[in-house]
């Protein structure tokens, strides 16, 4: 049943994207007259301005980023953490991917390979760190992207409501995965 | 609280880098992220320009007032300070439907397009508005439905098998989000006037 749900909607998401690059300008063009040519240019000329006015927000969010996963930090902070994860539960295997998570896309996306490669698919570890993966975003350059593209400082609660709610997705799949599958 | 943040990241980071012996490949990451960063950026150009042209056709063509019109009972309670009928809800409720549907290419464009038009509606214009952060709440939480392909690719027939927890610890993330929002948005040390 639930294998049929998935593979329907992967199957779905592959026409997604040209039903909507066809449906959006059919509609416009039979049912409104829009002209969709000449309003499609007008449109697309902001994609240059926005795109620009990013970078110096990623360059500063992505340099920060990218020291720190060098710097070995994460390591410190897992043996720093350890004892404190035993304690609750949390398999000390899954805290690296749980960490990088909201920092780097690419990042936890290579821990998890990590994990898939050494404990294999069908270990608890493998499927812990899939569903993280799958439950949370990158908050960091989802910040630096959305608040830069407006040119947005001042950024108040967000930050620590985007690690909040981090934290509990990546609790919620270590407790939701042992429940289900230890 | 983003100065903190980003000058501790990278203190601790140059600390580390001493302790652990790898300051030489904590210069090398900061230079090579300064690149990667203009990278994604002009990358972005052309996906963005392309849904960019779209979203003008489907609002010329009043199809976004009509999905903003739609969804209105949700979107008037979790963003109370927007009008119900204005544009910036119809990108909102689009950019999270890419997303639900693991559209990440086009769930950016959408989103920064919902950026824009908050933004119109902002008296402060460096300061995020609350419905701003509410939107990045949601977004960054993630409300994917699909299991991104990725994750299918490494996982291959196991992947069935996280559908339902990946629900579960995503939608536990975005009550979170929600909630941490409209929790904290009144207090006084993230207020507009004194918000850092």
């Amino acid at each position: 049943m639930i294998e049929a749900i998935v593979g329907g909607l992967n199957a779905a998401a592959r026409y997604i994207i040209p039903l909507l690059l066809v449906g959006i300008p059919l509609y416009a063009i039979s049912v409104k007259k829009v002209k969709v040519y000449e309003v499609f240019v007008e449109g697309a000329k902001d994609g240059f301005t926005i795109a620009i006015r990013i970078i110096p927000y990623l360059v500063a969010i992505l340099v920060a980023v990218g020291m720190f996963r060098a710097s070995g930090a994460l390591d410190l902070l897992l043996n720093f953490l350890a004892p404190a994860l035993n304690l609750i539960g949390f398999p000390p295997e899954n805290l690296p991917l749980a960490l990088m998570r909201p920092l780097s896309g690419s990042g936890s996306l290579g821990l998890l390979t990590d994990l898939v490669n050494e404990y294999g698919p069908e270990s608890l570890f493998a499927k812990i760190g899939a569903t993280m993966y799958g439950s949370s975003e990158t908050t960091f350059y989802v910040l630096a992207v959305y608040f830069g593209s407006v040119s947005i400082t001042r950024s108040r609660h967000a930050l620590i409501a985007g690690l909040t709610a981090d934290a509990v997705g990546a609790l919620s799949a270590v407790y939701i995965c042992k429940l289900m599958f230890g | 609280m983003l100065n903190y943040i980003w000058f501790g990241m990278m203190l601790f980071s140059v600390i580390a880098g001493i302790v652990t012996g790898r300051i030489d490949a904590v210069t090398e990451a900061a230079i090579n992220m300064s690149k990667t960063a203009v990278e994604i950026s002009i990358g972005l150009v052309g996906i963005m320009a392309l849904w960019l042209g779209i979203m003008k056709i489907a609002e010329a063509s009043g199809l976004i007032r009509i999905i903003a019109r739609g969804l209105k009972p949700i979107t008037v309670r979790l963003f109370p300070d927007v009008p119900a009928d204005h544009p910036a809800i119809g990108s909102i409720v689009l950019n999270m439907s890419a997303n639900m549907l693991g559209l990440g290419n086009a769930a950016t464009p959408l989103g920064l397009k919902a950026m824009e038009e908050l933004q119109e509606l902002n008296p402060k214009k460096d300061t995020a508005t609350n419905a701003m952060v509410m939107f990045l709440a949601i977004n960054t939480s993630s409300v994917q439905i699909i299991v991104p392909a990725t994750v299918v690719a490494l996982m291959g027939v196991t992947t069935s098998q996280i559908f339902v927890p990946t629900l579960l610890a995503t939608t536990a993330s975005t009550v979170t989000a929600i909630c941490m929002v409209k929790l904290l948005e009144n207090r006084k040390m993230f207020s507009v006037e004194s918000g850092s």
